[in-house]
């Protein structure tokens, strides 16, 4: 790990410790913004990460950049830190600037981006938009563009996801300055935009299964029964030596996403990410579960503020299947004989030395 | 909770890649026309033809310094021609656990004498090592290892009986773990490692007939077998930290999840390019488990070359590795239909049927299922 990435870690982390407390995740479940923990992680300057240092950012490179996604899903993701990190990179490859506050990203559905006298006419419509409603800047791309929306530029329909989060439904019909548009940046064709919420989750996932481990073996140590902490049981042990592989498993795909992102193999590096890292998801939020007996099964607990979430993102951008076919399609392009030269290849999935 | 579950990117090595083309290219030779069924025995096969041959290439003992016969390669490089042998389905049963093992353990334990008079011929494929750890009543509990060498005049005089030693019947030494001193009491104190010629008197080796039909495993019995001092490795006493230390090389190599891919490869080439979205999605979900693995075990690599405390994190590796060489005979009898009296799919049962009847090993052998998580446990604080 380099210095910056190490200092940054170390000031996200404390961040969220002091900030980003359970009520802060509550609200965002109920579709709030937590204001003070946003305010928080805009004062460091985080929602830059991603961008080059002229243009704001640290320095950092995108795979390190990346891995502080992770450590908001690590507190349940209770402000959208990924999607304007994310929506901020979109808009800096095109040349816009970057967001002030919050920003989202979609793909525009039914895009129509035409000019109309020295602006253009925007129309279209995406759905589950992640955090729109908060959002001061909607990164859409489509009709081979890329639009910066402001909140007055669209109707906003507020929905959930699963466990509260809010992902609104957008409506857009609206005239836009020029400097709000730009042509489409390669690098974020359709299926890249899907990726990069793909990747998104996947880290976010990895950081909550974090969190789901440490919260199963902190209870299992306090819990008495029959005379001793349940953790003593050697049927609790095994089933949390699981959990932990699941955990250590979904951290390494995730980082192998992170670190293929920049380059020829990122689609690839995506679907093996939120394949392993959503079927570690199911497993370890169901023995979490199991291991805390009904108090986890309450509202009062907070182990739902992570299991909930995992249900919710290994579905978001998608689900475990949708990536396992495109990754067994590419596979099987040679099928046999051209098996394990298609596993070996992407050493672009390697960190360069 | 502290246990730090992340694992380091294996850096890029482009010398790594360069012996990759090179390793193909020699692997596609040797293997030509070798049917599945038996690529499919790799890790038992024992061919020292083709053990010496690639001892000549300078594949054998490869991170090893070159006085003692190795080539001072990188642990990157070593990885490619591991991984490359295991997943064609090479023979590499004769060189393999001095390779991964015992040469290593020389190294680390041996006196100058022994390093020089064993490894220059494991290094050419020559010399083959067996582990003695295993005995009729002392499997995941190898602390209450019965197996006696009382020092005498001279030596160690041997009694007692090592079980299910792979490749005894095979090796010319055997890496023995037994007690020098004290009882099964005492545990890990009073035990030592030895490194035996299996050609002395006094040393019987009964093979066992798995139940695949297979023979790589025995039973050796030690009735007043005599070995001179110079055989004991490492210090008198210090077995158990010595047997700990090469657990993370043990745990973590791609040996523990590579294990079934002649099954995959050819399930994947029944299925063809096209077999639909269930398939697709299949293959694809044992895609992303084994580039995970593969992942998590180059970052082992990783650490061991740093000198990191990889135990937990191989231990893991193990875990994880098993459950998937497992699933593979399930998932390929779910997507394909194999039908007895159906040429199209006959030798593609055979290997099924091959894969079906190995894989209940894979959670025993190196340390059972039940083990590793109780190691795990521990890393998280729970023992």
């Amino acid at each position: 790990m380099n210095d910056v990435l190490e200092i940054l870690t170390e000031t996200a982390t404390r961040l969220f410790e002091q900030k980003a407390g359970d009520d802060a995740a509550r609200a965002a479940r109920r579709g709030e913004l937590p204001e003070s923990v946003w305010d928080a992680v805009a004062e460091i300057g985080l929602p830059f990460a991603l961008m080059p240092e002229e243009a704001g950012g640290f320095g950092l490179a995108e795979a390190d950049a990346l891995r502080l996604i992770r450590i908001g899903g690590g507190f349940g993701s209770p402000v959208p830190l990924g999607e304007t990190m994310l929506a901020n990179a979109m808009l800096a490859a095109a040349g816009l600037p970057p967001a002030d506050r919050i920003a989202t990203f979609a793909e525009l559905e039914d895009a129509h981006v035409v000019r109309e006298g020295d602006g253009w006419r925007v129309s279209g419509r995406a759905s589950g938009v992640p955090w729109a409603r908060h959002a001061g800047t909607i990164t859409l791309l489509g009709g081979g563009h890329i639009i910066a929306a402001r909140v007055g530029d669209l109707a906003v329909t507020p929905g959930e996801a699963g466990n509260g989060l809010a992902r609104d439904d957008l409506e857009i019909d609206a005239r836009l300055p020029a400097d709000q548009v730009a042509p489409r940046p390669a690098r974020f064709d359709a299926d890249a935009v899907e990726a990069a919420g793909a990747l998104m989750r996947a880290l976010e996932m990895a950081g909550a299964l974090q969190t789901v481990l440490a919260l199963t073996v902190q209870y299992a140590g306090e819990r008495i029964q029959f005379g001793k902490p349940i953790a003593k049981l050697q049927a609790i042990q095994q089933q949390l030596a699981v959990v932990a592989d699941q955990c250590a498993a979904a951290n390494a795909a995730a980082e192998l996403a992170a670190d293929a992102w920049d380059g020829d193999t990122s689609l690839l590096g995506v679907a093996v990410a939120k394949a392993r890292v959503g079927e570690a998801a199911g497993i370890a939020a169901s023995i979490a579960h199991q291991v805390h007996g009904a108090i986890g099964f309450t509202e009062e607990h907070r182990l739902h503020l992570f299991t909930k979430a995992l249900w919710s993102w290994r579905d978001e951008f998608g689900s475990e299947t949708v990536w396992q076919r495109r990754l067994g399609k590419a596979a099987l392009a040679a099928p046999g004989d051209g098996f394990w030269p298609f596993i070996t290849a992407p050493t672009v999935l390697e960190q360069a030395a | 909770m502290s246990a730090d579950l992340s694992y380091p990117a294996a850096p890029f090595s482009e010398a790594a890649e360069q012996l990759r083309t090179e390793v193909r290219a020699f692997l596609a030779e040797e293997l030509a026309g070798v049917p599945p069924l038996v690529r499919a025995k790799s890790w038992n096969g024992f061919d020292a033809a083709f053990s010496r041959k690639l001892g000549a290439r300078g594949w054998i003992g490869m991170t090893w310094p070159t006085q003692y016969g190795g080539h001072a390669r990188s642990n990157a490089e070593r990885y490619v021609v591991v991984e490359e042998t295991l997943a064609s389905g090479a023979p590499v049963a004769a060189h393999w656990i001095a390779d991964r093992q015992s040469g290593p353990l020389l190294l680390r334990y041996g006196t100058e004498a022994q390093k020089q008079r064993y490894l220059p011929g494991m290094a050419a494929g020559e010399t083959y090592t067996c582990i003695g750890m295993s005995e009729p009543d002392v499997g995941s509990d190898l602390a209450a290892v019965r197996t006696r060498a009382e020092p005498v005049e001279g030596g160690f005089r041997i009694n007692g009986t090592k079980l299910w030693t792979t490749n005894a019947h095979n090796a010319q030494f055997m890496l023995l773990f037994c007690r020098t001193s004290g009882t099964p009491a005492d545990r890990h104190k009073g035990t030592s490692q030895i490194l035996v010629d299996l050609s002395l008197p006094g040393i019987d080796i009964r093979p066992i007939t798995d139940l695949a039909g297979e023979r790589h495993f025995n039973e050796v019995v030690f009735d007043d077998a005599f070995v001179p001092a110079d055989a004991l490795i490492g210090a008198e006493g210090n077995g158990w930290e010595q047997v700990m230390s090469e657990l993370a090389y043990e745990r973590s190599g791609p040996e523990r999840f590579l294990s079934s891919m002649a099954l995959l490869v050819e399930m994947t080439r029944l299925l063809g390019t096209t077999p639909g979205d269930a398939a697709e999605a299949a293959v694809g979900r044992l895609v992303a488990h084994l580039m995970t693995l593969r992942r998590m075990s180059r970052g082992v690599a990783a650490m061991l070359e740093n000198k990191q405390d990889a135990g937990l994190h191989a231990t893991i590796v193990k875990d994880l590795g098993a459950l998937f060489e497992q699933e593979i005979p399930d998932i390929a009898r779910q997507l394909i239909a194999v039908a007895p009296n159906a040429p199209a799919t006959r030798e593609f049962g055979k290997l099924l049927a091959y894969t079906v009847a190995s894989v209940p090993a894979f959670s025993l052998r190196g340390g059972t299922r039940e083990i590793l998580r109780g190691i795990i446990a521990r890393g998280l604080g729970l023992r």
